[in-house]
Parts: structure tokens; sequence; C-alpha cells
């Protein structure tokens, strides 16, 4: 019965999704009421007003990446994440002037950015400033994408380099050419294996799921930091399943091990 | 109107895809999904020209105004050009395509990965400088790790390659699994809350 309706080796997936859906309308609902949600500070994100504050300073223009992947992929979240991102520093360019250079490699994403900066220049009274010639599509070949970044932050001397999304080996090409052009660079990224790329070589970084907090974070939406929330309870779930899991192995009993084979492999 | 309708696109679409992966729903996962799949190729390959239009027209405009290093530019359009018209009219086949394809974008491509060499060494100099406690267990570890992941490491002491596969297995597999864990719930509810239409910062401006 239950193979006929649903796909068995997800089931655990579909609960645990169902279960945050539930928790995040909840946590939304309390704050519509005047639940306040307390968010911890993150330097990486309270870095952006000061990288791009430094780059009005020198006159200098600030880069952003929103990542190379798609938004038709798993790593998709970590795009939207940066777009997030993205619309908080298009404002604080627009506020104070100074040029922003979005560089993108994913075809799809460039009306997005452009849209994204667009709105921002709007929202700040400026969209006179808004230059449409700064959003940029170089390339959806990995490395050509990278060459022609680390081209535009050489030449244009960027001020400070963001690179907020999902990134694979051009991280560290990023990183190292906004480094040589002489920037402040904050990056983050979900992608575990380019973290400590990142973390070498910006001076701030986001870890994973900070990325995802960014966007309500940046916002301070009391909505969307009520949606963080059930990140907090989640992860207390999965440290008291890590606790149960290494007692059931311990003791040699099969039953979650078991379960989770059939449900969630 | 503007906002609306892309936040009930997301929904529609984002909620039939959810429901695709974990329920078998037997005219909507065979039919509908489908189509909403080949839509999106679609869309994503006029995207492109969109894309292709974007480089025309930022790059057209510097060698007509004749910005800085507009050479460059001109370039770039003629071997974008070529590359793109060549295959079209004579396939992918074709000797002219095969000859750029493997003696100058693979080249350019490895060259471009193989800069990571550098890129590495110089970004390690910078972070194993031990200037804080942290730094210092970073350069003590990473001088572990590497050493026993060379024959030389095991030369020396022939403890490095076990306490190498110790701090990866031990260590820096908890820490990335932290990592993941926190990462993946944090991608399950920006997912939702873009499905939800609670995160509209795709539209910018706010």
């Amino acid at each position: 019965m239950l193979e006929e309706i649903f796909v068995v080796n997800r089931l655990v997936l579909f609960g645990i999704t169902v279960a945050i859906a539930v928790i995040m309308l909840i946590a939304i609902r309390r704050a519509k009421k005047g639940k306040k949600y307390f968010i911890r500070r993150i330097a990486g994100l309270e870095a952006i007003d000061e990288a791009v504050g430094r780059a009005t300073e020198m006159g200098r223009p600030v880069h952003f990446s929103p990542g190379i992947a798609s938004l038709s992929e798993e790593t998709a979240a970590q795009t939207l994440a940066g777009l997030a991102v993205l619309g908080y520093v298009a404002r604080l360019t627009a506020k104070y002037d100074t040029d922003l250079i979005v560089t993108n490699r994913m075809a799809e994403v460039l009306p997005i950015t452009e849209e994204v900066v667009r709105q921002s220049y709007l929202s700040e009274g400026k969209p006179e400033n808004y230059n449409p010639d700064n959003i940029i599509f170089l390339s959806d070949e990995q490395f050509a994408y990278a060459a022609g970044c680390m081209g535009i932050m050489s030449r244009e001397k960027v001020a400070a380099n963001i690179m907020m999304g999902a990134f694979w080996a051009e991280s560290l090409i990023f990183a190292e050419g906004g480094f040589v052009a002489g920037s402040i660079q904050v990056a983050g990224t979900a992608n575990t294996h380019q973290l400590p790329f990142f973390l070498a070589a910006c001076d701030y970084c986001l870890i994973g799921e900070e990325l995802f907090a960014a966007g309500a974070y940046l916002s301070q939406d009391p909505m969307q930091v009520a949606s963080i929330r059930v990140q907090d309870i989640g992860k207390v779930a999965a440290v008291l399943l890590i606790i149960v899991g290494t007692i059931a192995s311990t003791c040699n009993w099969p039953v979650i091990i078991d379960f989770l084979a059939k449900f969630a492999s | 109107m503007r906002r609306e309708v892309p936040i009930v696109v997301t929904f529609v679409s984002g909620i039939l895809f959810l429901l695709d992966y974990f329920i078998k729903i037997p005219y909507v996962s065979e039919n509908v999904v489908g189509q909403f799949l080949d839509w999106a190729i679609i869309v994503a390959a006029f995207a492109l020209i969109l894309g292709a239009a974007n480089i025309f027209r930022i790059h057209i405009y510097k060698i007509v105004k004749g910005k800085k290093e507009w050479w460059n530019s001109l370039i770039l359009l003629v071997a974008m050009l070529v590359m793109a018209v060549v295959p079209i009219i004579w396939t992918q086949q074709n000797a002219v395509y095969t000859f750029l394809f493997k003696n100058i974008f693979e080249n350019l491509n490895g060259t471009m990965f193989a800069l990571l060499a550098f890129y590495i060494a110089s970004a390690a100099y910078r972070a194993f400088r031990v200037r804080t406690k942290e730094a210092a267990v970073l350069l003590v570890s990473a001088v572990v790790v590497m050493l026993g992941a060379t024959p030389i490491g095991a030369k020396i002491w022939s403890g490095f390659p076990e306490y190498s596969g110790w701090l990866q297995t031990i260590f820096t597999t908890a820490g990335m699994r932290g990592i993941m864990i926190g990462a993946s719930l944090g991608a399950i509810v920006t997912a939702l809350r873009t499905i939800f239409g609670i995160d509209r910062s795709y539209f910018g401006g706010q």
C-alpha cells in the first residue's frame, strides 16, 4: 500500500520536509503576532557594510558573484541565498553611489540579477544610477567565467569582492584574484569542499547554514527571521538523532539502521 | 501583477516538483512535471540568447566608444562568433572546430585549472602564518596531513600516514558532517521560504 503511493526510500526526507514546513509556518504565525526571534551576530554579513564603505571611500567598484550554479539543481538554494545578499549589496551601493559589477556564469540567472539590482536602485530612489552594462554574463564555461572574473577584478581594481552562492574549483581563483586586486573579501558557500579555500583566502566567510540565513539576517523581516528558528530546532533534532544512533550502533541494535536503509536510502 | 504572477508560478511549480519527488501521482508525474521540465529547458535556452546579447551589447559598446583595451572586446567577439558559427554550419566534427577546440579552448581551460596549484600555495602561506593559537593548530595539522599523504612523510616517520588518516577521518569528517547537516536544513528552509512566497528577495528592492 505504502509503495503504491509514496517513493518509499524518500519517506524519511518527506517526513522531515513536512515537519520543517509545519514548524516554519507556526513560527511565522507567532512572529506575525509579535513574537521576536533572536538571530546571532554573523560577522561575515556585518562585514558587507564595511566592504562597501571601503569601496566608496576608495572610489573603486564592488564585485559580486552569485556563484556558478543554476536555478534547477540541488544547489539552487545557494544561488537564491546569494541573490538575497545581492539585493542588500545593491541597495548599499545605490545609497553610497558606488559602482557595482555583477558577473554571471548561468544565463538564466542573468535576468534575475539584473532585476534584483535594478529594483534595489529603484527602492533607494536612484534608478538613474543603475548601469545595466555592469551586470555581465561572462561565459557558461566554468574556467572561462573564472578568467573573466579575474580580468575584471584586476582591470577595475575592485575594492570589495563579495562571493555568495555555490562555488567549485574556481573559488580559490576568485579569492586569490580578489586578494591580488587588494579587495576586502567576503565569501559564503555551502559547498563543504570549497569552504577551506574561502576560509584561507578571504577576510570573512559564511559557512554553510549562515549563507541560507543571510537573507533573513540582512532584511530583518520578522517572518524570515522566524523561519530561521526551524534550522535551530532541526539541529537539536539532528544532535538527538546522532546520540540515539551512536547508542544503537554501540549496543549493536540494528532497528534504526534497518529503518533508514529502507526509508532513507 | 508583476509580483503576484511570479509568486503564483513559483508556488505551483515548487509544490508540484516537491510532491512529485516524494509521492507517485499517476497523471501528474508522467505528463505535467515532464512538461514543466521541458519548459524549463526552453526557458534556459532562451536565457542563453539573452546572455549572448548581453555580451554583444557590452563589448560592441566598448569597441564603438574606443574604451580602454577595446581590442580585447574585439578578440572576444570574433572568437565567440567563430566558435558558434563553425559548428552550426559544418557540425562539431568539423576539422576547423576540432582544431580550435583542442588547441585553443582545451589549453586555455587547462591553464586556468593549473593556476590553482600556485593559488593553493599562496593561500596556504597566508593561512598558515602562525599569528594565533588556531593558526598554529591549523599549521601543525596541515603539516601532518601533507606529510602523511606523501611517500617522504612515511620515510621520515612511519606514524605520519596513520595520524594523517586519524585527523581526516575523525576531525575533518565530524566537522564537515556538522556543516552539511546545518547547510541541508538551511537549503530546505530556503526552498520552502521561496515556494511559500515568504522570501521574495529574488525580486530585489526589499
